[in-house]
């Protein structure tokens, strides 16, 4: 299991404070999902917990130990990041693509294992892309081709995995499916996901645990029925929102408020 | 060379030349076919995946390489039968053929081949690296560079010995100048292009005025050295070459696959452990290491490196380590056979081989420029 943690950190571009004295301890084995306003830090967050941004005040720590004063093959054992919109490289195939996960793995004369070969095959099957593996990602399309990226994730064999906004540019239709799966990769092989979300009733239907931000700070967290209510969405969004229970889950669903007055007198 | 003095090729030398360029042509269209067919080799301490794929193609390469450097043996102004120029050059040295086979030609066929292979390997580092086709050596001011410093050393004639190694220096810093021009907070790949691409303006300028500033009879050695020549090849400049690509070669391919990593884009590169920073750099320096060694030797011959990686990446696609072997040996063969083109063709006065480069190289390079604007 990973255990991450980050106290009292700030992350800045530069001289802007982006996000500021981060507390927060990532729950292992259950979904995570960040939501908060544009601007407000969330991706700026799973740079932090994915050492991409190395904190300019402040420790993260993975199992104790400060994540930068660790190898970064060794961390990259235990904790993958699927960045949005990632650059896919000219000519490449899925196959191509979901090998290069394995690269934390790898040795300098031990480049191919018999692990590397089940763990790609194990990802392809999951994502369901196991029967062409030989297609150019370039030629998929986007839910197919998010599929791919997300097998190359699962290929790097982490216990956690953050994503940054696994849905976006997709359809409905594959917007479920990418979350359907990921929900699946949790409850089967017990992973631990972070994902930033923008849809606050994506991020309450497949989310345990789900953390508002604003303002480069945490407004609130917990469970979706104890976070998401009328009065975050006005103080961390600023949109008045009726919060309904979900028909299909039970679980929180947010409704905006009706901006023409008039409308809810009609009905 | 005395432009008036060149007659027109003999109907021979170009029948030669079509159905050379048509085999090449075949070769191309067949090698395509060939289906991928990877497998895993392992045993105790050693794991890794061939393709066998990539190794037929290194097989075939390498046999019309072989092919060919026996032609650079044979044929010329003074022609010497095939089996009397492979006895001569491989183990019975002296002889009626000495002079000609180890002091003129052997050492121009294994310049070409090595410079070759240097050029192409090094354009398929920076264009895999910066995932742009049109990043080569000579485009990002890498070449020029080279080339100002032995410009300066043929003008102010300073003793010639150490023309190679102030042209390595000059393809070292040059390198070094852009990598750090382009820092800020990290290397992206268009800045660095862009910034090479002024690097280049400003050190082609400075060749320009070198040029200008110095007698001609100096200046008319400089410039026939900056189109790239093989004319007058030595032993010590094969020598040069041998121990460059002996020591590189293996640094480039340990770096493959951290290449490979830095294709995805710096964020997943460092979620997937690698050290970004440090693992581009090493790229750059061993790229431009290879620049600078076949420059420093036959002088900074375009396309060669723009050419013939993106011909092999159609081919076989993304970068891998038989792919990194296959581009250095499909750019030897296409070298020595530009050599012996720019030898023949208009025999017996004989062109550079960066003139037959650049007759080449420009064509492709605007299928490259109409091509990129779709894919690739």
């Amino acid at each position: 299991m990973v255990n991450l943690e980050t106290s009292e950190v700030v992350l800045s571009y530069g001289s802007k404070r982006v996000v500021d004295d981060l507390d927060f301890i990532v729950p292992e084995g259950k979904i995570t999902a960040i939501i908060g306003p544009n601007g407000s830090g969330k991706s700026t967050c799973l740079r932090g917990l994915a050492r991409v941004l190395r904190p300019a005040e402040g420790v993260i720590t993975l199992n104790g130990r400060d994540i930068h004063a660790q190898p970064t093959k060794a961390v990259a054992k235990q904790i993958g990041l699927l960045p949005q919109g990632p650059t896919t490289p000219s000519g490449v195939t899925v196959l191509d693509l979901v090998r290069r996960g394995r690269y934390p793995h790898q040795r300098l004369f031990d480049q191919w294992s018999t692990e590397d070969e089940l763990a790609v095959r194990n990802a392809l099957v999951l994502t369901g892309l196991e029967d062409d593996p030989d297609q150019y990602v370039d030629h998929l399309s986007g839910g197919q081709r998010q599929r791919a990226w997300i097998a190359m994730a699962l290929a790097q064999e982490t216990d956690l995995m953050l994503l940054d906004e696994p849905t976006t540019h997709l359809d409905i239709a594959h917007q479920v499916e990418v979350l359907d799966l990921l929900r699946d990769l949790n409850r089967t092989e017990g992973r631990t996901v972070v994902m930033v979300l923008h849809d606050i009733n994506q991020g309450c239907r497949y989310a345990d645990h789900v953390v508002a931000m604003n303002n480069g700070r945490i407004a609130n967290q917990g469970a979706p029925e104890e976070v998401v209510n009328s009065r975050m969405m006005q103080e961390v969004f600023g949109l008045a929102a009726v919060v309904i229970s979900d028909p299909v889950t039970g679980t929180p669903l947010c409704v905006p408020d009706a901006t023409d007055k008039g409308a809810g007198s009609e009905a | 060379m005395n432009l008036l003095s060149l007659a027109a090729p003999s109907l021979q030398t170009l029948s030669y030349l079509v159905v050379a360029f048509v085999s090449v042509a075949i070769a191309i269209s067949l090698s395509r076919r060939i289906t991928i067919s990877q497998r895993a080799v392992r045993c105790r301490i050693f794991s890794g995946l061939t393709d066998l794929r990539l190794l037929r193609l290194c097989m075939g390469t390498l046999l019309l390489t072989i092919f060919l450097g026996l032609l650079g043996l044979e044929i010329g102004e003074y022609p010497i039968p095939r089996f009397e120029a492979i006895k001569t050059a491989l183990w019975s040295r002296g002889g009626e053929f000495d002079f000609v086979v180890n002091s003129l030609r052997f050492p121009r066929v294994l310049a070409a081949l090595l410079a070759g292979f240097c050029l192409a390997i090094s354009g398929a580092l920076f264009q895999s690296l910066l995932g742009n086709p049109l990043v080569s050596p000579d485009v990002i001011g890498i070449n020029t560079g080279a080339a100002l410093c032995a410009v300066f050393v043929l003008t102010v004639g300073a003793d010639l010995s150490v023309l190679p190694w102030a042209a390595f220096v000059g393809a070292v810093l040059t390198a070094i100048l852009i990598y750090s021009l382009a820092w800020k907070q990290g290397v992206n790949g268009s800045r660095l292009v862009l910034i090479g691409i002024g690097i280049n303006a400003l050190l082609a300028s400075g060749i320009t005025y070198l040029m200008v500033k110095y007698p001609i009879e100096r200046v008319v050695a400089a410039a026939r050295w900056q189109v790239g020549s093989l004319f007058g090849s030595s032993w010590s400049d094969v020598r040069i070459l041998t121990l460059g690509v002996v020591i590189i070669t293996p640094l480039a391919l340990l770096l493959v696959p951290k290449l490979r990593l830095l294709q995805l884009g710096d964020e997943l590169a460092i979620g997937l452990g690698s050290r970004v920073e440090m693992e581009r750099m090493a790229i750059i320096v061993v790229a431009s290491a290879y620049a600078a060694i076949a420059v420093a030797v036959i002088g900074p011959l375009g396309f060669v490196a723009l050419l013939v990686p993106h011909m092999v990446r159609l081919i076989v696609g993304p970068l891998t380590g038989g792919g990194l072997l296959l581009t250095g040996l499909v750019g030897a063969l296409f070298l020595l056979g530009c050599d012996l083109v720019a030898q023949q063709l208009f025999a017996p006065t004989t062109l550079p081989v960066g003139v037959v480069t650049a007759a080449l190289g420009g064509p492709y390079f605007l299928f490259i420029l109409v091509r990129y604007n779709r894919a690739l």
